[in-house]
């Protein structure tokens, strides 16, 4: 089952290393992994995608607490939840029906269009992950993909509940 | 007016100074020649020079765990760093406080594989409780504060501070400040227990018929012998220990079922097995402790105390989780057990422990000493037992010499015994038993080893000889890696693949060629007298080799893949 975890940790350096050394020492899952300061910026906050039962949860979210950076850690999947995925892709777009279609299906999936060259379009979309799968999908069936990068996904709460100091 | 302002090395000094730090062990090189600088020009900290790093690790971790000290470690960096690395591990497994202090390249040259320059931090990681790069001189004190508090606080650990050799130098002062008092938002360990979990617990020990209370090396760690005594006393429950655990209450307490485990005695595991409450403090259900957890004691409702929440429901699940200190959940228990009126209830005591009993009957058949034979090893354990009057600190390496002087010598007090639990460090024997030498210069102090493992820290003979370490060091001498012999025999068909000792030094010669007394023990007619004039000279470090017979098994044993009580308790003998 999949599961997103949300940290915040001190900004510190090795901090990072020390979440990512857990998971790989104690053979836990890592999906995806994104990392940046938040508003305060003595604080990190890492958003973790990663999959196991109930009993590796458990221990994901009691291990990460452990470590002596770590402020909060939160479970997101557990509740009610947004969550976003950025998609940067590029794609060939040689001809009029290939630039038609990736048009086209850039504008179904409300992704736009951000640079183009003699023979590419790169594409950005965010959603969640469910919809950039579905996306590339689409496009896959139109055209070639070239290059695809993806964020890994950010979550929050939804409603007043905060993950915070 | 100028504030006054002082280098690196001097800060680091003053800091430990304020931290009330007594000894520091180590070993000096480049990176922190100026530190050793400034150690050299003040008197309040001793600095004990090793002969190999890995045995500063293993002494500073043996002074903690004979005084509960923090113990530090000073390296250089480089290999004088990477040596320490499995006398960290060591610290780490068993939850031992200790800081270690290593040198680092200058801040400049950083990542440029420049002389003697390691990522010991990088290296440390998964064996550390936390670790610190030092990267501004004025921070100094303020990090070994806080290295201080986070290695001794809550789950305690070891803790690495990397200072890079440009923060050290004469050229770069900085004013001195430091806060003892550390507060971090980062990490706060929860040590009472919740109410509610201990209303919970308490409950269960009432209505429990069968309980047992199986302790570890928290309440070593947390100086809780006497609430723990007093708790069990309250039960009238039978208590069994960990490895880690013993002298947590005294061996001879009649209470007392033994050590549990994997060599743990058949009482204790029958014990566990049967019981229908199962009160887990500070321990945390190690392999070596379930054996097969599919099948561990599947009749038990569990109460698991632990500061630690990881520890808890990791390999067993905990039905009554409680996080706190042990000795503040323990005392939590009995106020609860008071106010509610408990007594035990006697009848299902009586006949529990009438149970215990019989099984305790299967344990008396472990060794057999037949006169003109070669010595079992067992027996000079009894014997060193009977000669300290059992309050020695014994600390010991790894192997069948470790299981026999968990089973053989019942510890009075924690502290007592010292030996490398989780990491099962062969080397740690005889430094750590220099540690508690150290710090208790009037009382015997052995280091119970064998002819493998004494041969990994030897060098430490020397070391002894500088600082007027008299340890005596019994040698369980089997001419053999005598564990891995143990299952060759039982699991690979006897094949000693690589197990044999051969071309073992004249280790008397050794001990004498470094200063020392060695006494030489081959036959069982002269193993008392010998043994005790060992311990009678009080002022040497004494060797003995007590030649011991190669083909004796350490038992009871757990039956691989079976419950906790499915053991051979002889050759071929199941229990």
């Amino acid at each position: 089952m999949r599961h997103i975890l949300a940290i915040l940790l001190e900004n510190e350096p090795g901090a990072l290393s020390r979440i990512v050394g857990l998971f790989s020492q104690r053979a836990f899952n890592i999906e995806s992994l994104t990392v940046a300061p938040t508003d305060d910026n003595s604080l990190s906050r890492i958003t973790i995608a990663t999959s196991g039962d109930d009993n590796v949860l458990e221990q994901i979210v009691k291990q990460v607490n452990k470590l002596v950076d770590v402020i909060k850690i939160s479970e997101l999947t557990d509740r009610k939840h947004v969550e976003r995925e950025l998609l940067l892709v590029k794609v060939s777009a040689m001809n009029d029906k290939s630039r038609t279609e990736v048009k086209r299906i850039t504008d179904i999936f409300r992704g736009s269009i951000i640079d183009i060259g003699k023979q590419v379009y790169t594409v950005e979309l965010t959603g969640n992950s469910e919809k950039l799968n579905a996306f590339i999908e689409a496009l896959n069936n139109e055209t070639e993909i070239i290059e695809s990068a993806r964020s890994g996904c950010v979550g929050m709460a939804r409603g007043e509940k905060a993950l915070r100091v | 007016m100028t504030t006054e302002l002082f280098t690196g090395a001097e800060m680091v000094v003053k800091a430990l100074s304020a931290l009330k730090v007594k000894y520091i062990f180590g070993y000096p090189g480049g990176s922190v020649l100026d530190l050793y600088d400034a150690i050299f020009q003040q008197d309040e900290i001793e600095h004990i020079l090793v002969r190999h790093e890995q045995a500063a690790t293993h002494m500073a971790d043996g002074y903690t765990r004979a005084t509960g000290e923090v113990g530090v470690v000073l390296a250089t960096s480089g290999p004088g760093a990477t040596n320490c690395v499995t006398g960290i591990a060591t610290a780490y497994m068993d939850s031992i406080p200790m800081v270690v202090l290593a040198g680092q390249v200058p801040t400049t040259l950083i990542g440029n594989d420049a002389f003697q320059e390691t990522d010991i931090v990088g290296c440390t990681r998964p064996i550390i409780k936390h670790s610190f790069n030092c990267r501004d001189l004025a921070d100094i004190p303020n990090v070994i504060a806080k290295a201080f508090y986070i290695a001794n606080t809550g789950r305690p650990g070891p803790v690495v501070v990397e200072l890079p050799k440009d923060l050290l130098i004469p050229q770069n002062k900085a004013p001195f400040s430091i806060e003892t008092n550390v507060k971090m938002r980062s990490y706060n360990p929860n040590i009472n227990g919740h109410p509610k979990q201990i209303r919970k617990a308490a409950k269960v020990i009432t209505e429990a018929k069968k309980l047992v209370v199986y302790s570890g090396g928290g309440i070593v760690l947390a100086d809780a012998s006497e609430l723990l005594t007093t708790l069990v006393e309250t039960l009238d429950a039978p208590i069994t220990n960990t490895l880690m655990g013993l002298g947590g209450i005294s061996g001879t307490h009649e209470n007392f079922i033994g050590m549990l485990g994997m060599h743990g005695s058949v009482e204790a595991n029958k014990t566990m097995a049967n019981a229908d409450v199962i009160l887990a403090l500070g321990a945390r259900f190690d392999d070596r402790v379930t054996n097969n957890v599919e099948k561990f004691c599947p009749n038990a409702t569990i109460i698991h105390v632990d500061i630690d929440p990881t520890s808890i429901s990791k390999t067993i699940n905990a039905h009554i989780p409680v996080v706190g200190l042990v000795d503040i959940v323990m005392q939590q228990l009995l106020d609860e057990l008071k106010a509610i009126n408990y007594s035990p209830d006697k009848e299902a005591l009586k006949e529990w422990w009438q149970q215990i009993h019989v099984w305790r009957d299967m344990s008396n058949v472990s060794y057999k000493q037949v006169k003109g034979e070669k010595i079992k090893p067992q027996r000079v354990v009894e014997a060193m037992y009977r000669i300290t009057n059992g309050e020695a600190y014994v600390a010991s390496d790894v192997g069948q010499h470790q299981m026999f002087a968990a089973q053989y010598y019942p510890f009075a007090k924690p502290r007592q015994w010292i030996n490398s639990g989780g990491a099962g460090t062969m080397g740690f024997g005889l430094p750590a038993a220099m540690g508690a030498k150290l710090a208790f210069p009037d009382k015997h102090v052995i280091c119970i080893t064998g002819d493998g493992s004494i041969q990994m820290n030897i060098q430490e003979l020397s070391t002894c000889m500088q600082y007027s370490l008299p340890v005596v060091i019994i040698t369980l001498n089997n001419r053999s890696l005598g564990m891995v012999r143990q299952w060759q025999d039982m699991v690979y068909g006897g094949r000693h693949s690589s197990s044999y000792m051969e071309s073992l030094p004249d280790f008397i010669k050794v001990a004498e060629a470094y200063g020392h007394i060695g006494i030489k023990i081959d036959t069982l007619d002269e193993l008392d007298s010998k043994l005790e004039e060992a311990f009678s000279i009080k002022n040497k470090l004494v060797f003995v080799d007590v030649l011991v017979d190669e083909k004796e098994h350490v038992y009871p044993m757990h039956i691989r893949q079976g419950g906790i009580d499915d053991m051979w308790i002889s050759k071929g003998i199941k229990a």
